[in-house]
């Protein structure tokens, strides 16, 4: 975890119940839960298990029929609906961004409502660009119909977060996009939440990325009951029944990998050359490392590419890389993708970034099948010990 | 712009933006002028050189042409000014929650207005309301109502729901939501409505004449009951042209709002 102070706040339901007029069974039934603050909960479960109704009474786009929902402390129902959603992000599937505003408009929307001034909203527009990696300069002015599904996806999320908001809500954000780019945007949306530690509520139907996301999973059943409420090591270590245990699947251990964080390994360093600079000190640099490897970073110290020594010497200056293209892993990735990564690299590591997609380090074979063992023996030891409570409100 | 050099080249995403008015559009919004412009300058050249009988010259005088044409312009504007202020709002009403259940009865007695033959629906007014232009108005005002209306139901109804549950979810109020979202996404579905209203009403003018609401359609009747088939097509020609004049405002103005971005 991280020292950045927590800007989410509490999230608590008591007996959250929702009817509709001519159903036998409530679609959500006596929900019970607690966010603490600074959280990323992810709701998952079964379609039609009314996991998207319980969030939408979160921000009254569906009004409960019983039960009290506090935000800080803050009941919702005594504040003035528009009001109230103004101050809780919303982040739908695709992004949901409108098609006749540019991307800065749709940003700059919540704020705008907010009547704050010019001068601040078009400066928390760029900031939020800049936060979910599109350049201000290059997006600012574009229609969504111009951007890619996860630049669309990115934008929908600096939508979300434009109010500085204390609480975000996210319905299957990132389910439109295919599985590179949302793991990718996945790591990114830790990245943010480990610099702005909102509170985040976010439905899935994809137990991989609850697991990877979620400080907590609260696994839900018909009726929103909760089959179990736990972190991810709990959940996927000791299923609290047959229910959770069929839901989280066949690979248990394969799934641990996407648990571990990139961050939880220590990186090791490897020798970097900067475009522009001079040749022969970055051959000095990997002689000494023993490396015959280089890995390139732009201005902003970003990794762009791998070079091989072989392939600099002869020449004066280290040249700039072709693309635009940022390499590696997030260091909130899993080690699943990182492993990925390093598979589809011919250098046998993954490069690892941190804010703003600034170098850290690598990671190579060596240090994550020590860390499997490591993780394995302490799994052995802990056996037996028994599965602990089901729900911790 | 801050890096140009990674930026794709302006031109491309300028004309990516503008396909949207496609091959067929631009085709009609140049070549309807054009068309326009010949057939109105052979008319001309021949009103100017033909050999004329004293009724047909007093028919066809410059400034009775002139005003026959205001006339119609005017019973044109004045009526689609008025199904726009009609039928745009109960389109919108209709497609308010608690309101949609009525949407396909006031469809049907649009419908039923606009299957009514258009003579028919003018006279019946006439002998109802009187004799003049006022009651043309309201014939085909009735008469012009479907297409915007209809466009309008269906415009907004097509506009995504989760677009508009973004914004109800986002903080927009139900009027922001349809202001802001609702309306902007389905304008153009809208002004091909309005479009339609307008092409249709200029057509029916024409039957003006008959309740003594004036236009050009006076020149059609004088050349029927008269015998001068110069009169006579001389009217039908110059509301033809009216028409694609108004075909082509039309046009223009449906390029001109539509949103950017679409």
């Amino acid at each position: 975890m991280t020292d950045q102070p927590i800007s989410g706040v509490d999230l608590e339901l008591v007996d959250v119940t929702k009817s509709y007029p001519g159903q036998e069974r409530p679609a959500v039934d006596g929900l019970t839960l607690h966010v603490p603050a600074g959280e990323i909960v992810m709701f998952i479960g079964p379609s039609g298990c009314g996991k998207t109704t319980s969030l939408k009474m979160i921000n009254r786009l569906i009004e409960p029929t019983s039960g009290t929902i506090t935000i800080g402390g803050d009941d919702v129902r005594k504040q003035k609906v528009d009001e109230l959603r103004r101050h809780i992000g919303y982040v739908i599937q695709g992004g949901s961004l409108f098609p006749h505003m540019t991307v800065a408009q749709n940003i700059a929307l919540v704020p705008k409502l907010l009547k704050w001034d010019d001068k601040r909203v078009e400066a928390r527009v760029d900031e939020l660009l800049d936060l979910v990696n599109l350049d201000p300069g290059r997006y600012r002015d574009r229609y969504p119909r111009e951007l890619s599904g996860g630049q669309q996806q990115r934008v929908g999320v600096a939508r979300g977060l434009a109010s500085d908001p204390p609480v975000v809500l996210m319905d299957e954000p990132f389910g439109a996009v295919d599985p590179i780019t949302r793991s990718r945007l996945q790591d990114e949306l830790m990245s943010i939440q480990s610099e702005l530690r909102k509170t985040i509520v976010c439905v899935t139907h994809d137990i991989d990325e609850a697991v990877k996301l979620g400080d907590r999973i609260c696994i839900l059943q018909e009726g929103a009951q909760v089959a179990q409420y736990d972190t991810p090591e709990h959940v996927l270590a000791a299923p609290a029944n047959r229910f959770v245990e069929d839901f989280v699947g066949a690979g248990s251990g394969l799934k641990q990998l996407t648990l571990t964080r990139v961050d939880d390994i220590e990186l090791r360093s490897w020798p970097t050359a900067s475009v522009g600079e001079p040749v022969a000190e970055v051959l000095a640099r990997a002689g000494q490392a023993g490396e015959s490897s280089v890995i390139v970073l732009d201005q902003r110290r970003r990794p762009r590419a791998w070079c091989w020594v072989r392939d600099l010497e002869g020449q004066d200056r280290v040249p700039p890389p072709a693309g635009d293209e940022v390499l590696g892993v997030d260091r909130r990735a899993t080690l699943n993708d990182a492993l990925d990564d390093m598979l589809s690299s011919s250098y046998g590591a993954a490069v690892v970034t941190g804010r703003r997609d600034e170098f850290l380090g690598v990671v190579d074979f060596a240090s994550v099948t020590r860390h499997i063992q490591e993780t394995a023996q302490q799994v052995e030891a802990s056996a037996g010990s028994g599965p602990d409570g089901t729900e911790r409100t | 712009m801050t890096d140009t050099a990674a930026q794709p080249a302006p031109t491309g995403r300028a004309a990516r933006l503008r396909s949207s008015a496609n091959r067929e559009q631009l085709l009609l919004l140049a070549g309807i002028p054009v068309l326009v412009l010949v057939v109105l300058g052979g008319w001309v050249a021949w009103r100017l050189t033909a050999d004329l009988d004293d009724i047909e010259a007093r028919q066809l005088a410059w400034d009775a042409i002139g005003r026959l044409t205001w006339q119609h312009v005017r019973l044109t504007v004045v009526a689609t000014v008025l199904v726009l202020l009609i039928a745009v709002p109960l389109g919108i009403m209709l497609t308010r929650r608690g309101f949609s259940r009525a949407a396909p009865l006031v469809v049907g007695v649009a419908n039923i207005g606009q299957a009514a033959p258009a003579i028919g629906l003018v006279v019946l007014f006439a002998i109802w309301l009187g004799f003049d232009f006022w009651t043309a108005i309201v014939a085909f005002t009735l008469y012009g109502i479907l297409p915007v209306l209809r466009n309008t139901i269906v415009g907004l109804q097509g506009v995504d729901a989760t677009l508009v549950e973004a914004g109800r979810g986002m903080g927009m109020s139900a009027a922001e939501v349809l202001w802001r979202i609702e309306l902007p996404l389905a304008v153009p579905v809208i002004m091909a409505g309005v479009r339609t209203a307008l092409v249709l009403v200029v057509g029916v003018a024409s039957f003006a004449t008959f309740i003594d609401a004036g236009g050009l359609g006076a020149l059609i009747q004088t050349g029927i009951t008269l015998f001068r088939t110069s009169v006579l097509v001389s009217g039908g020609l110059l509301i033809a042209l009216l028409a694609l004049v108004v075909d082509w405002l039309g046009r223009v103005l449906e390029t001109a709002v539509r949103p950017k971005g679409l």
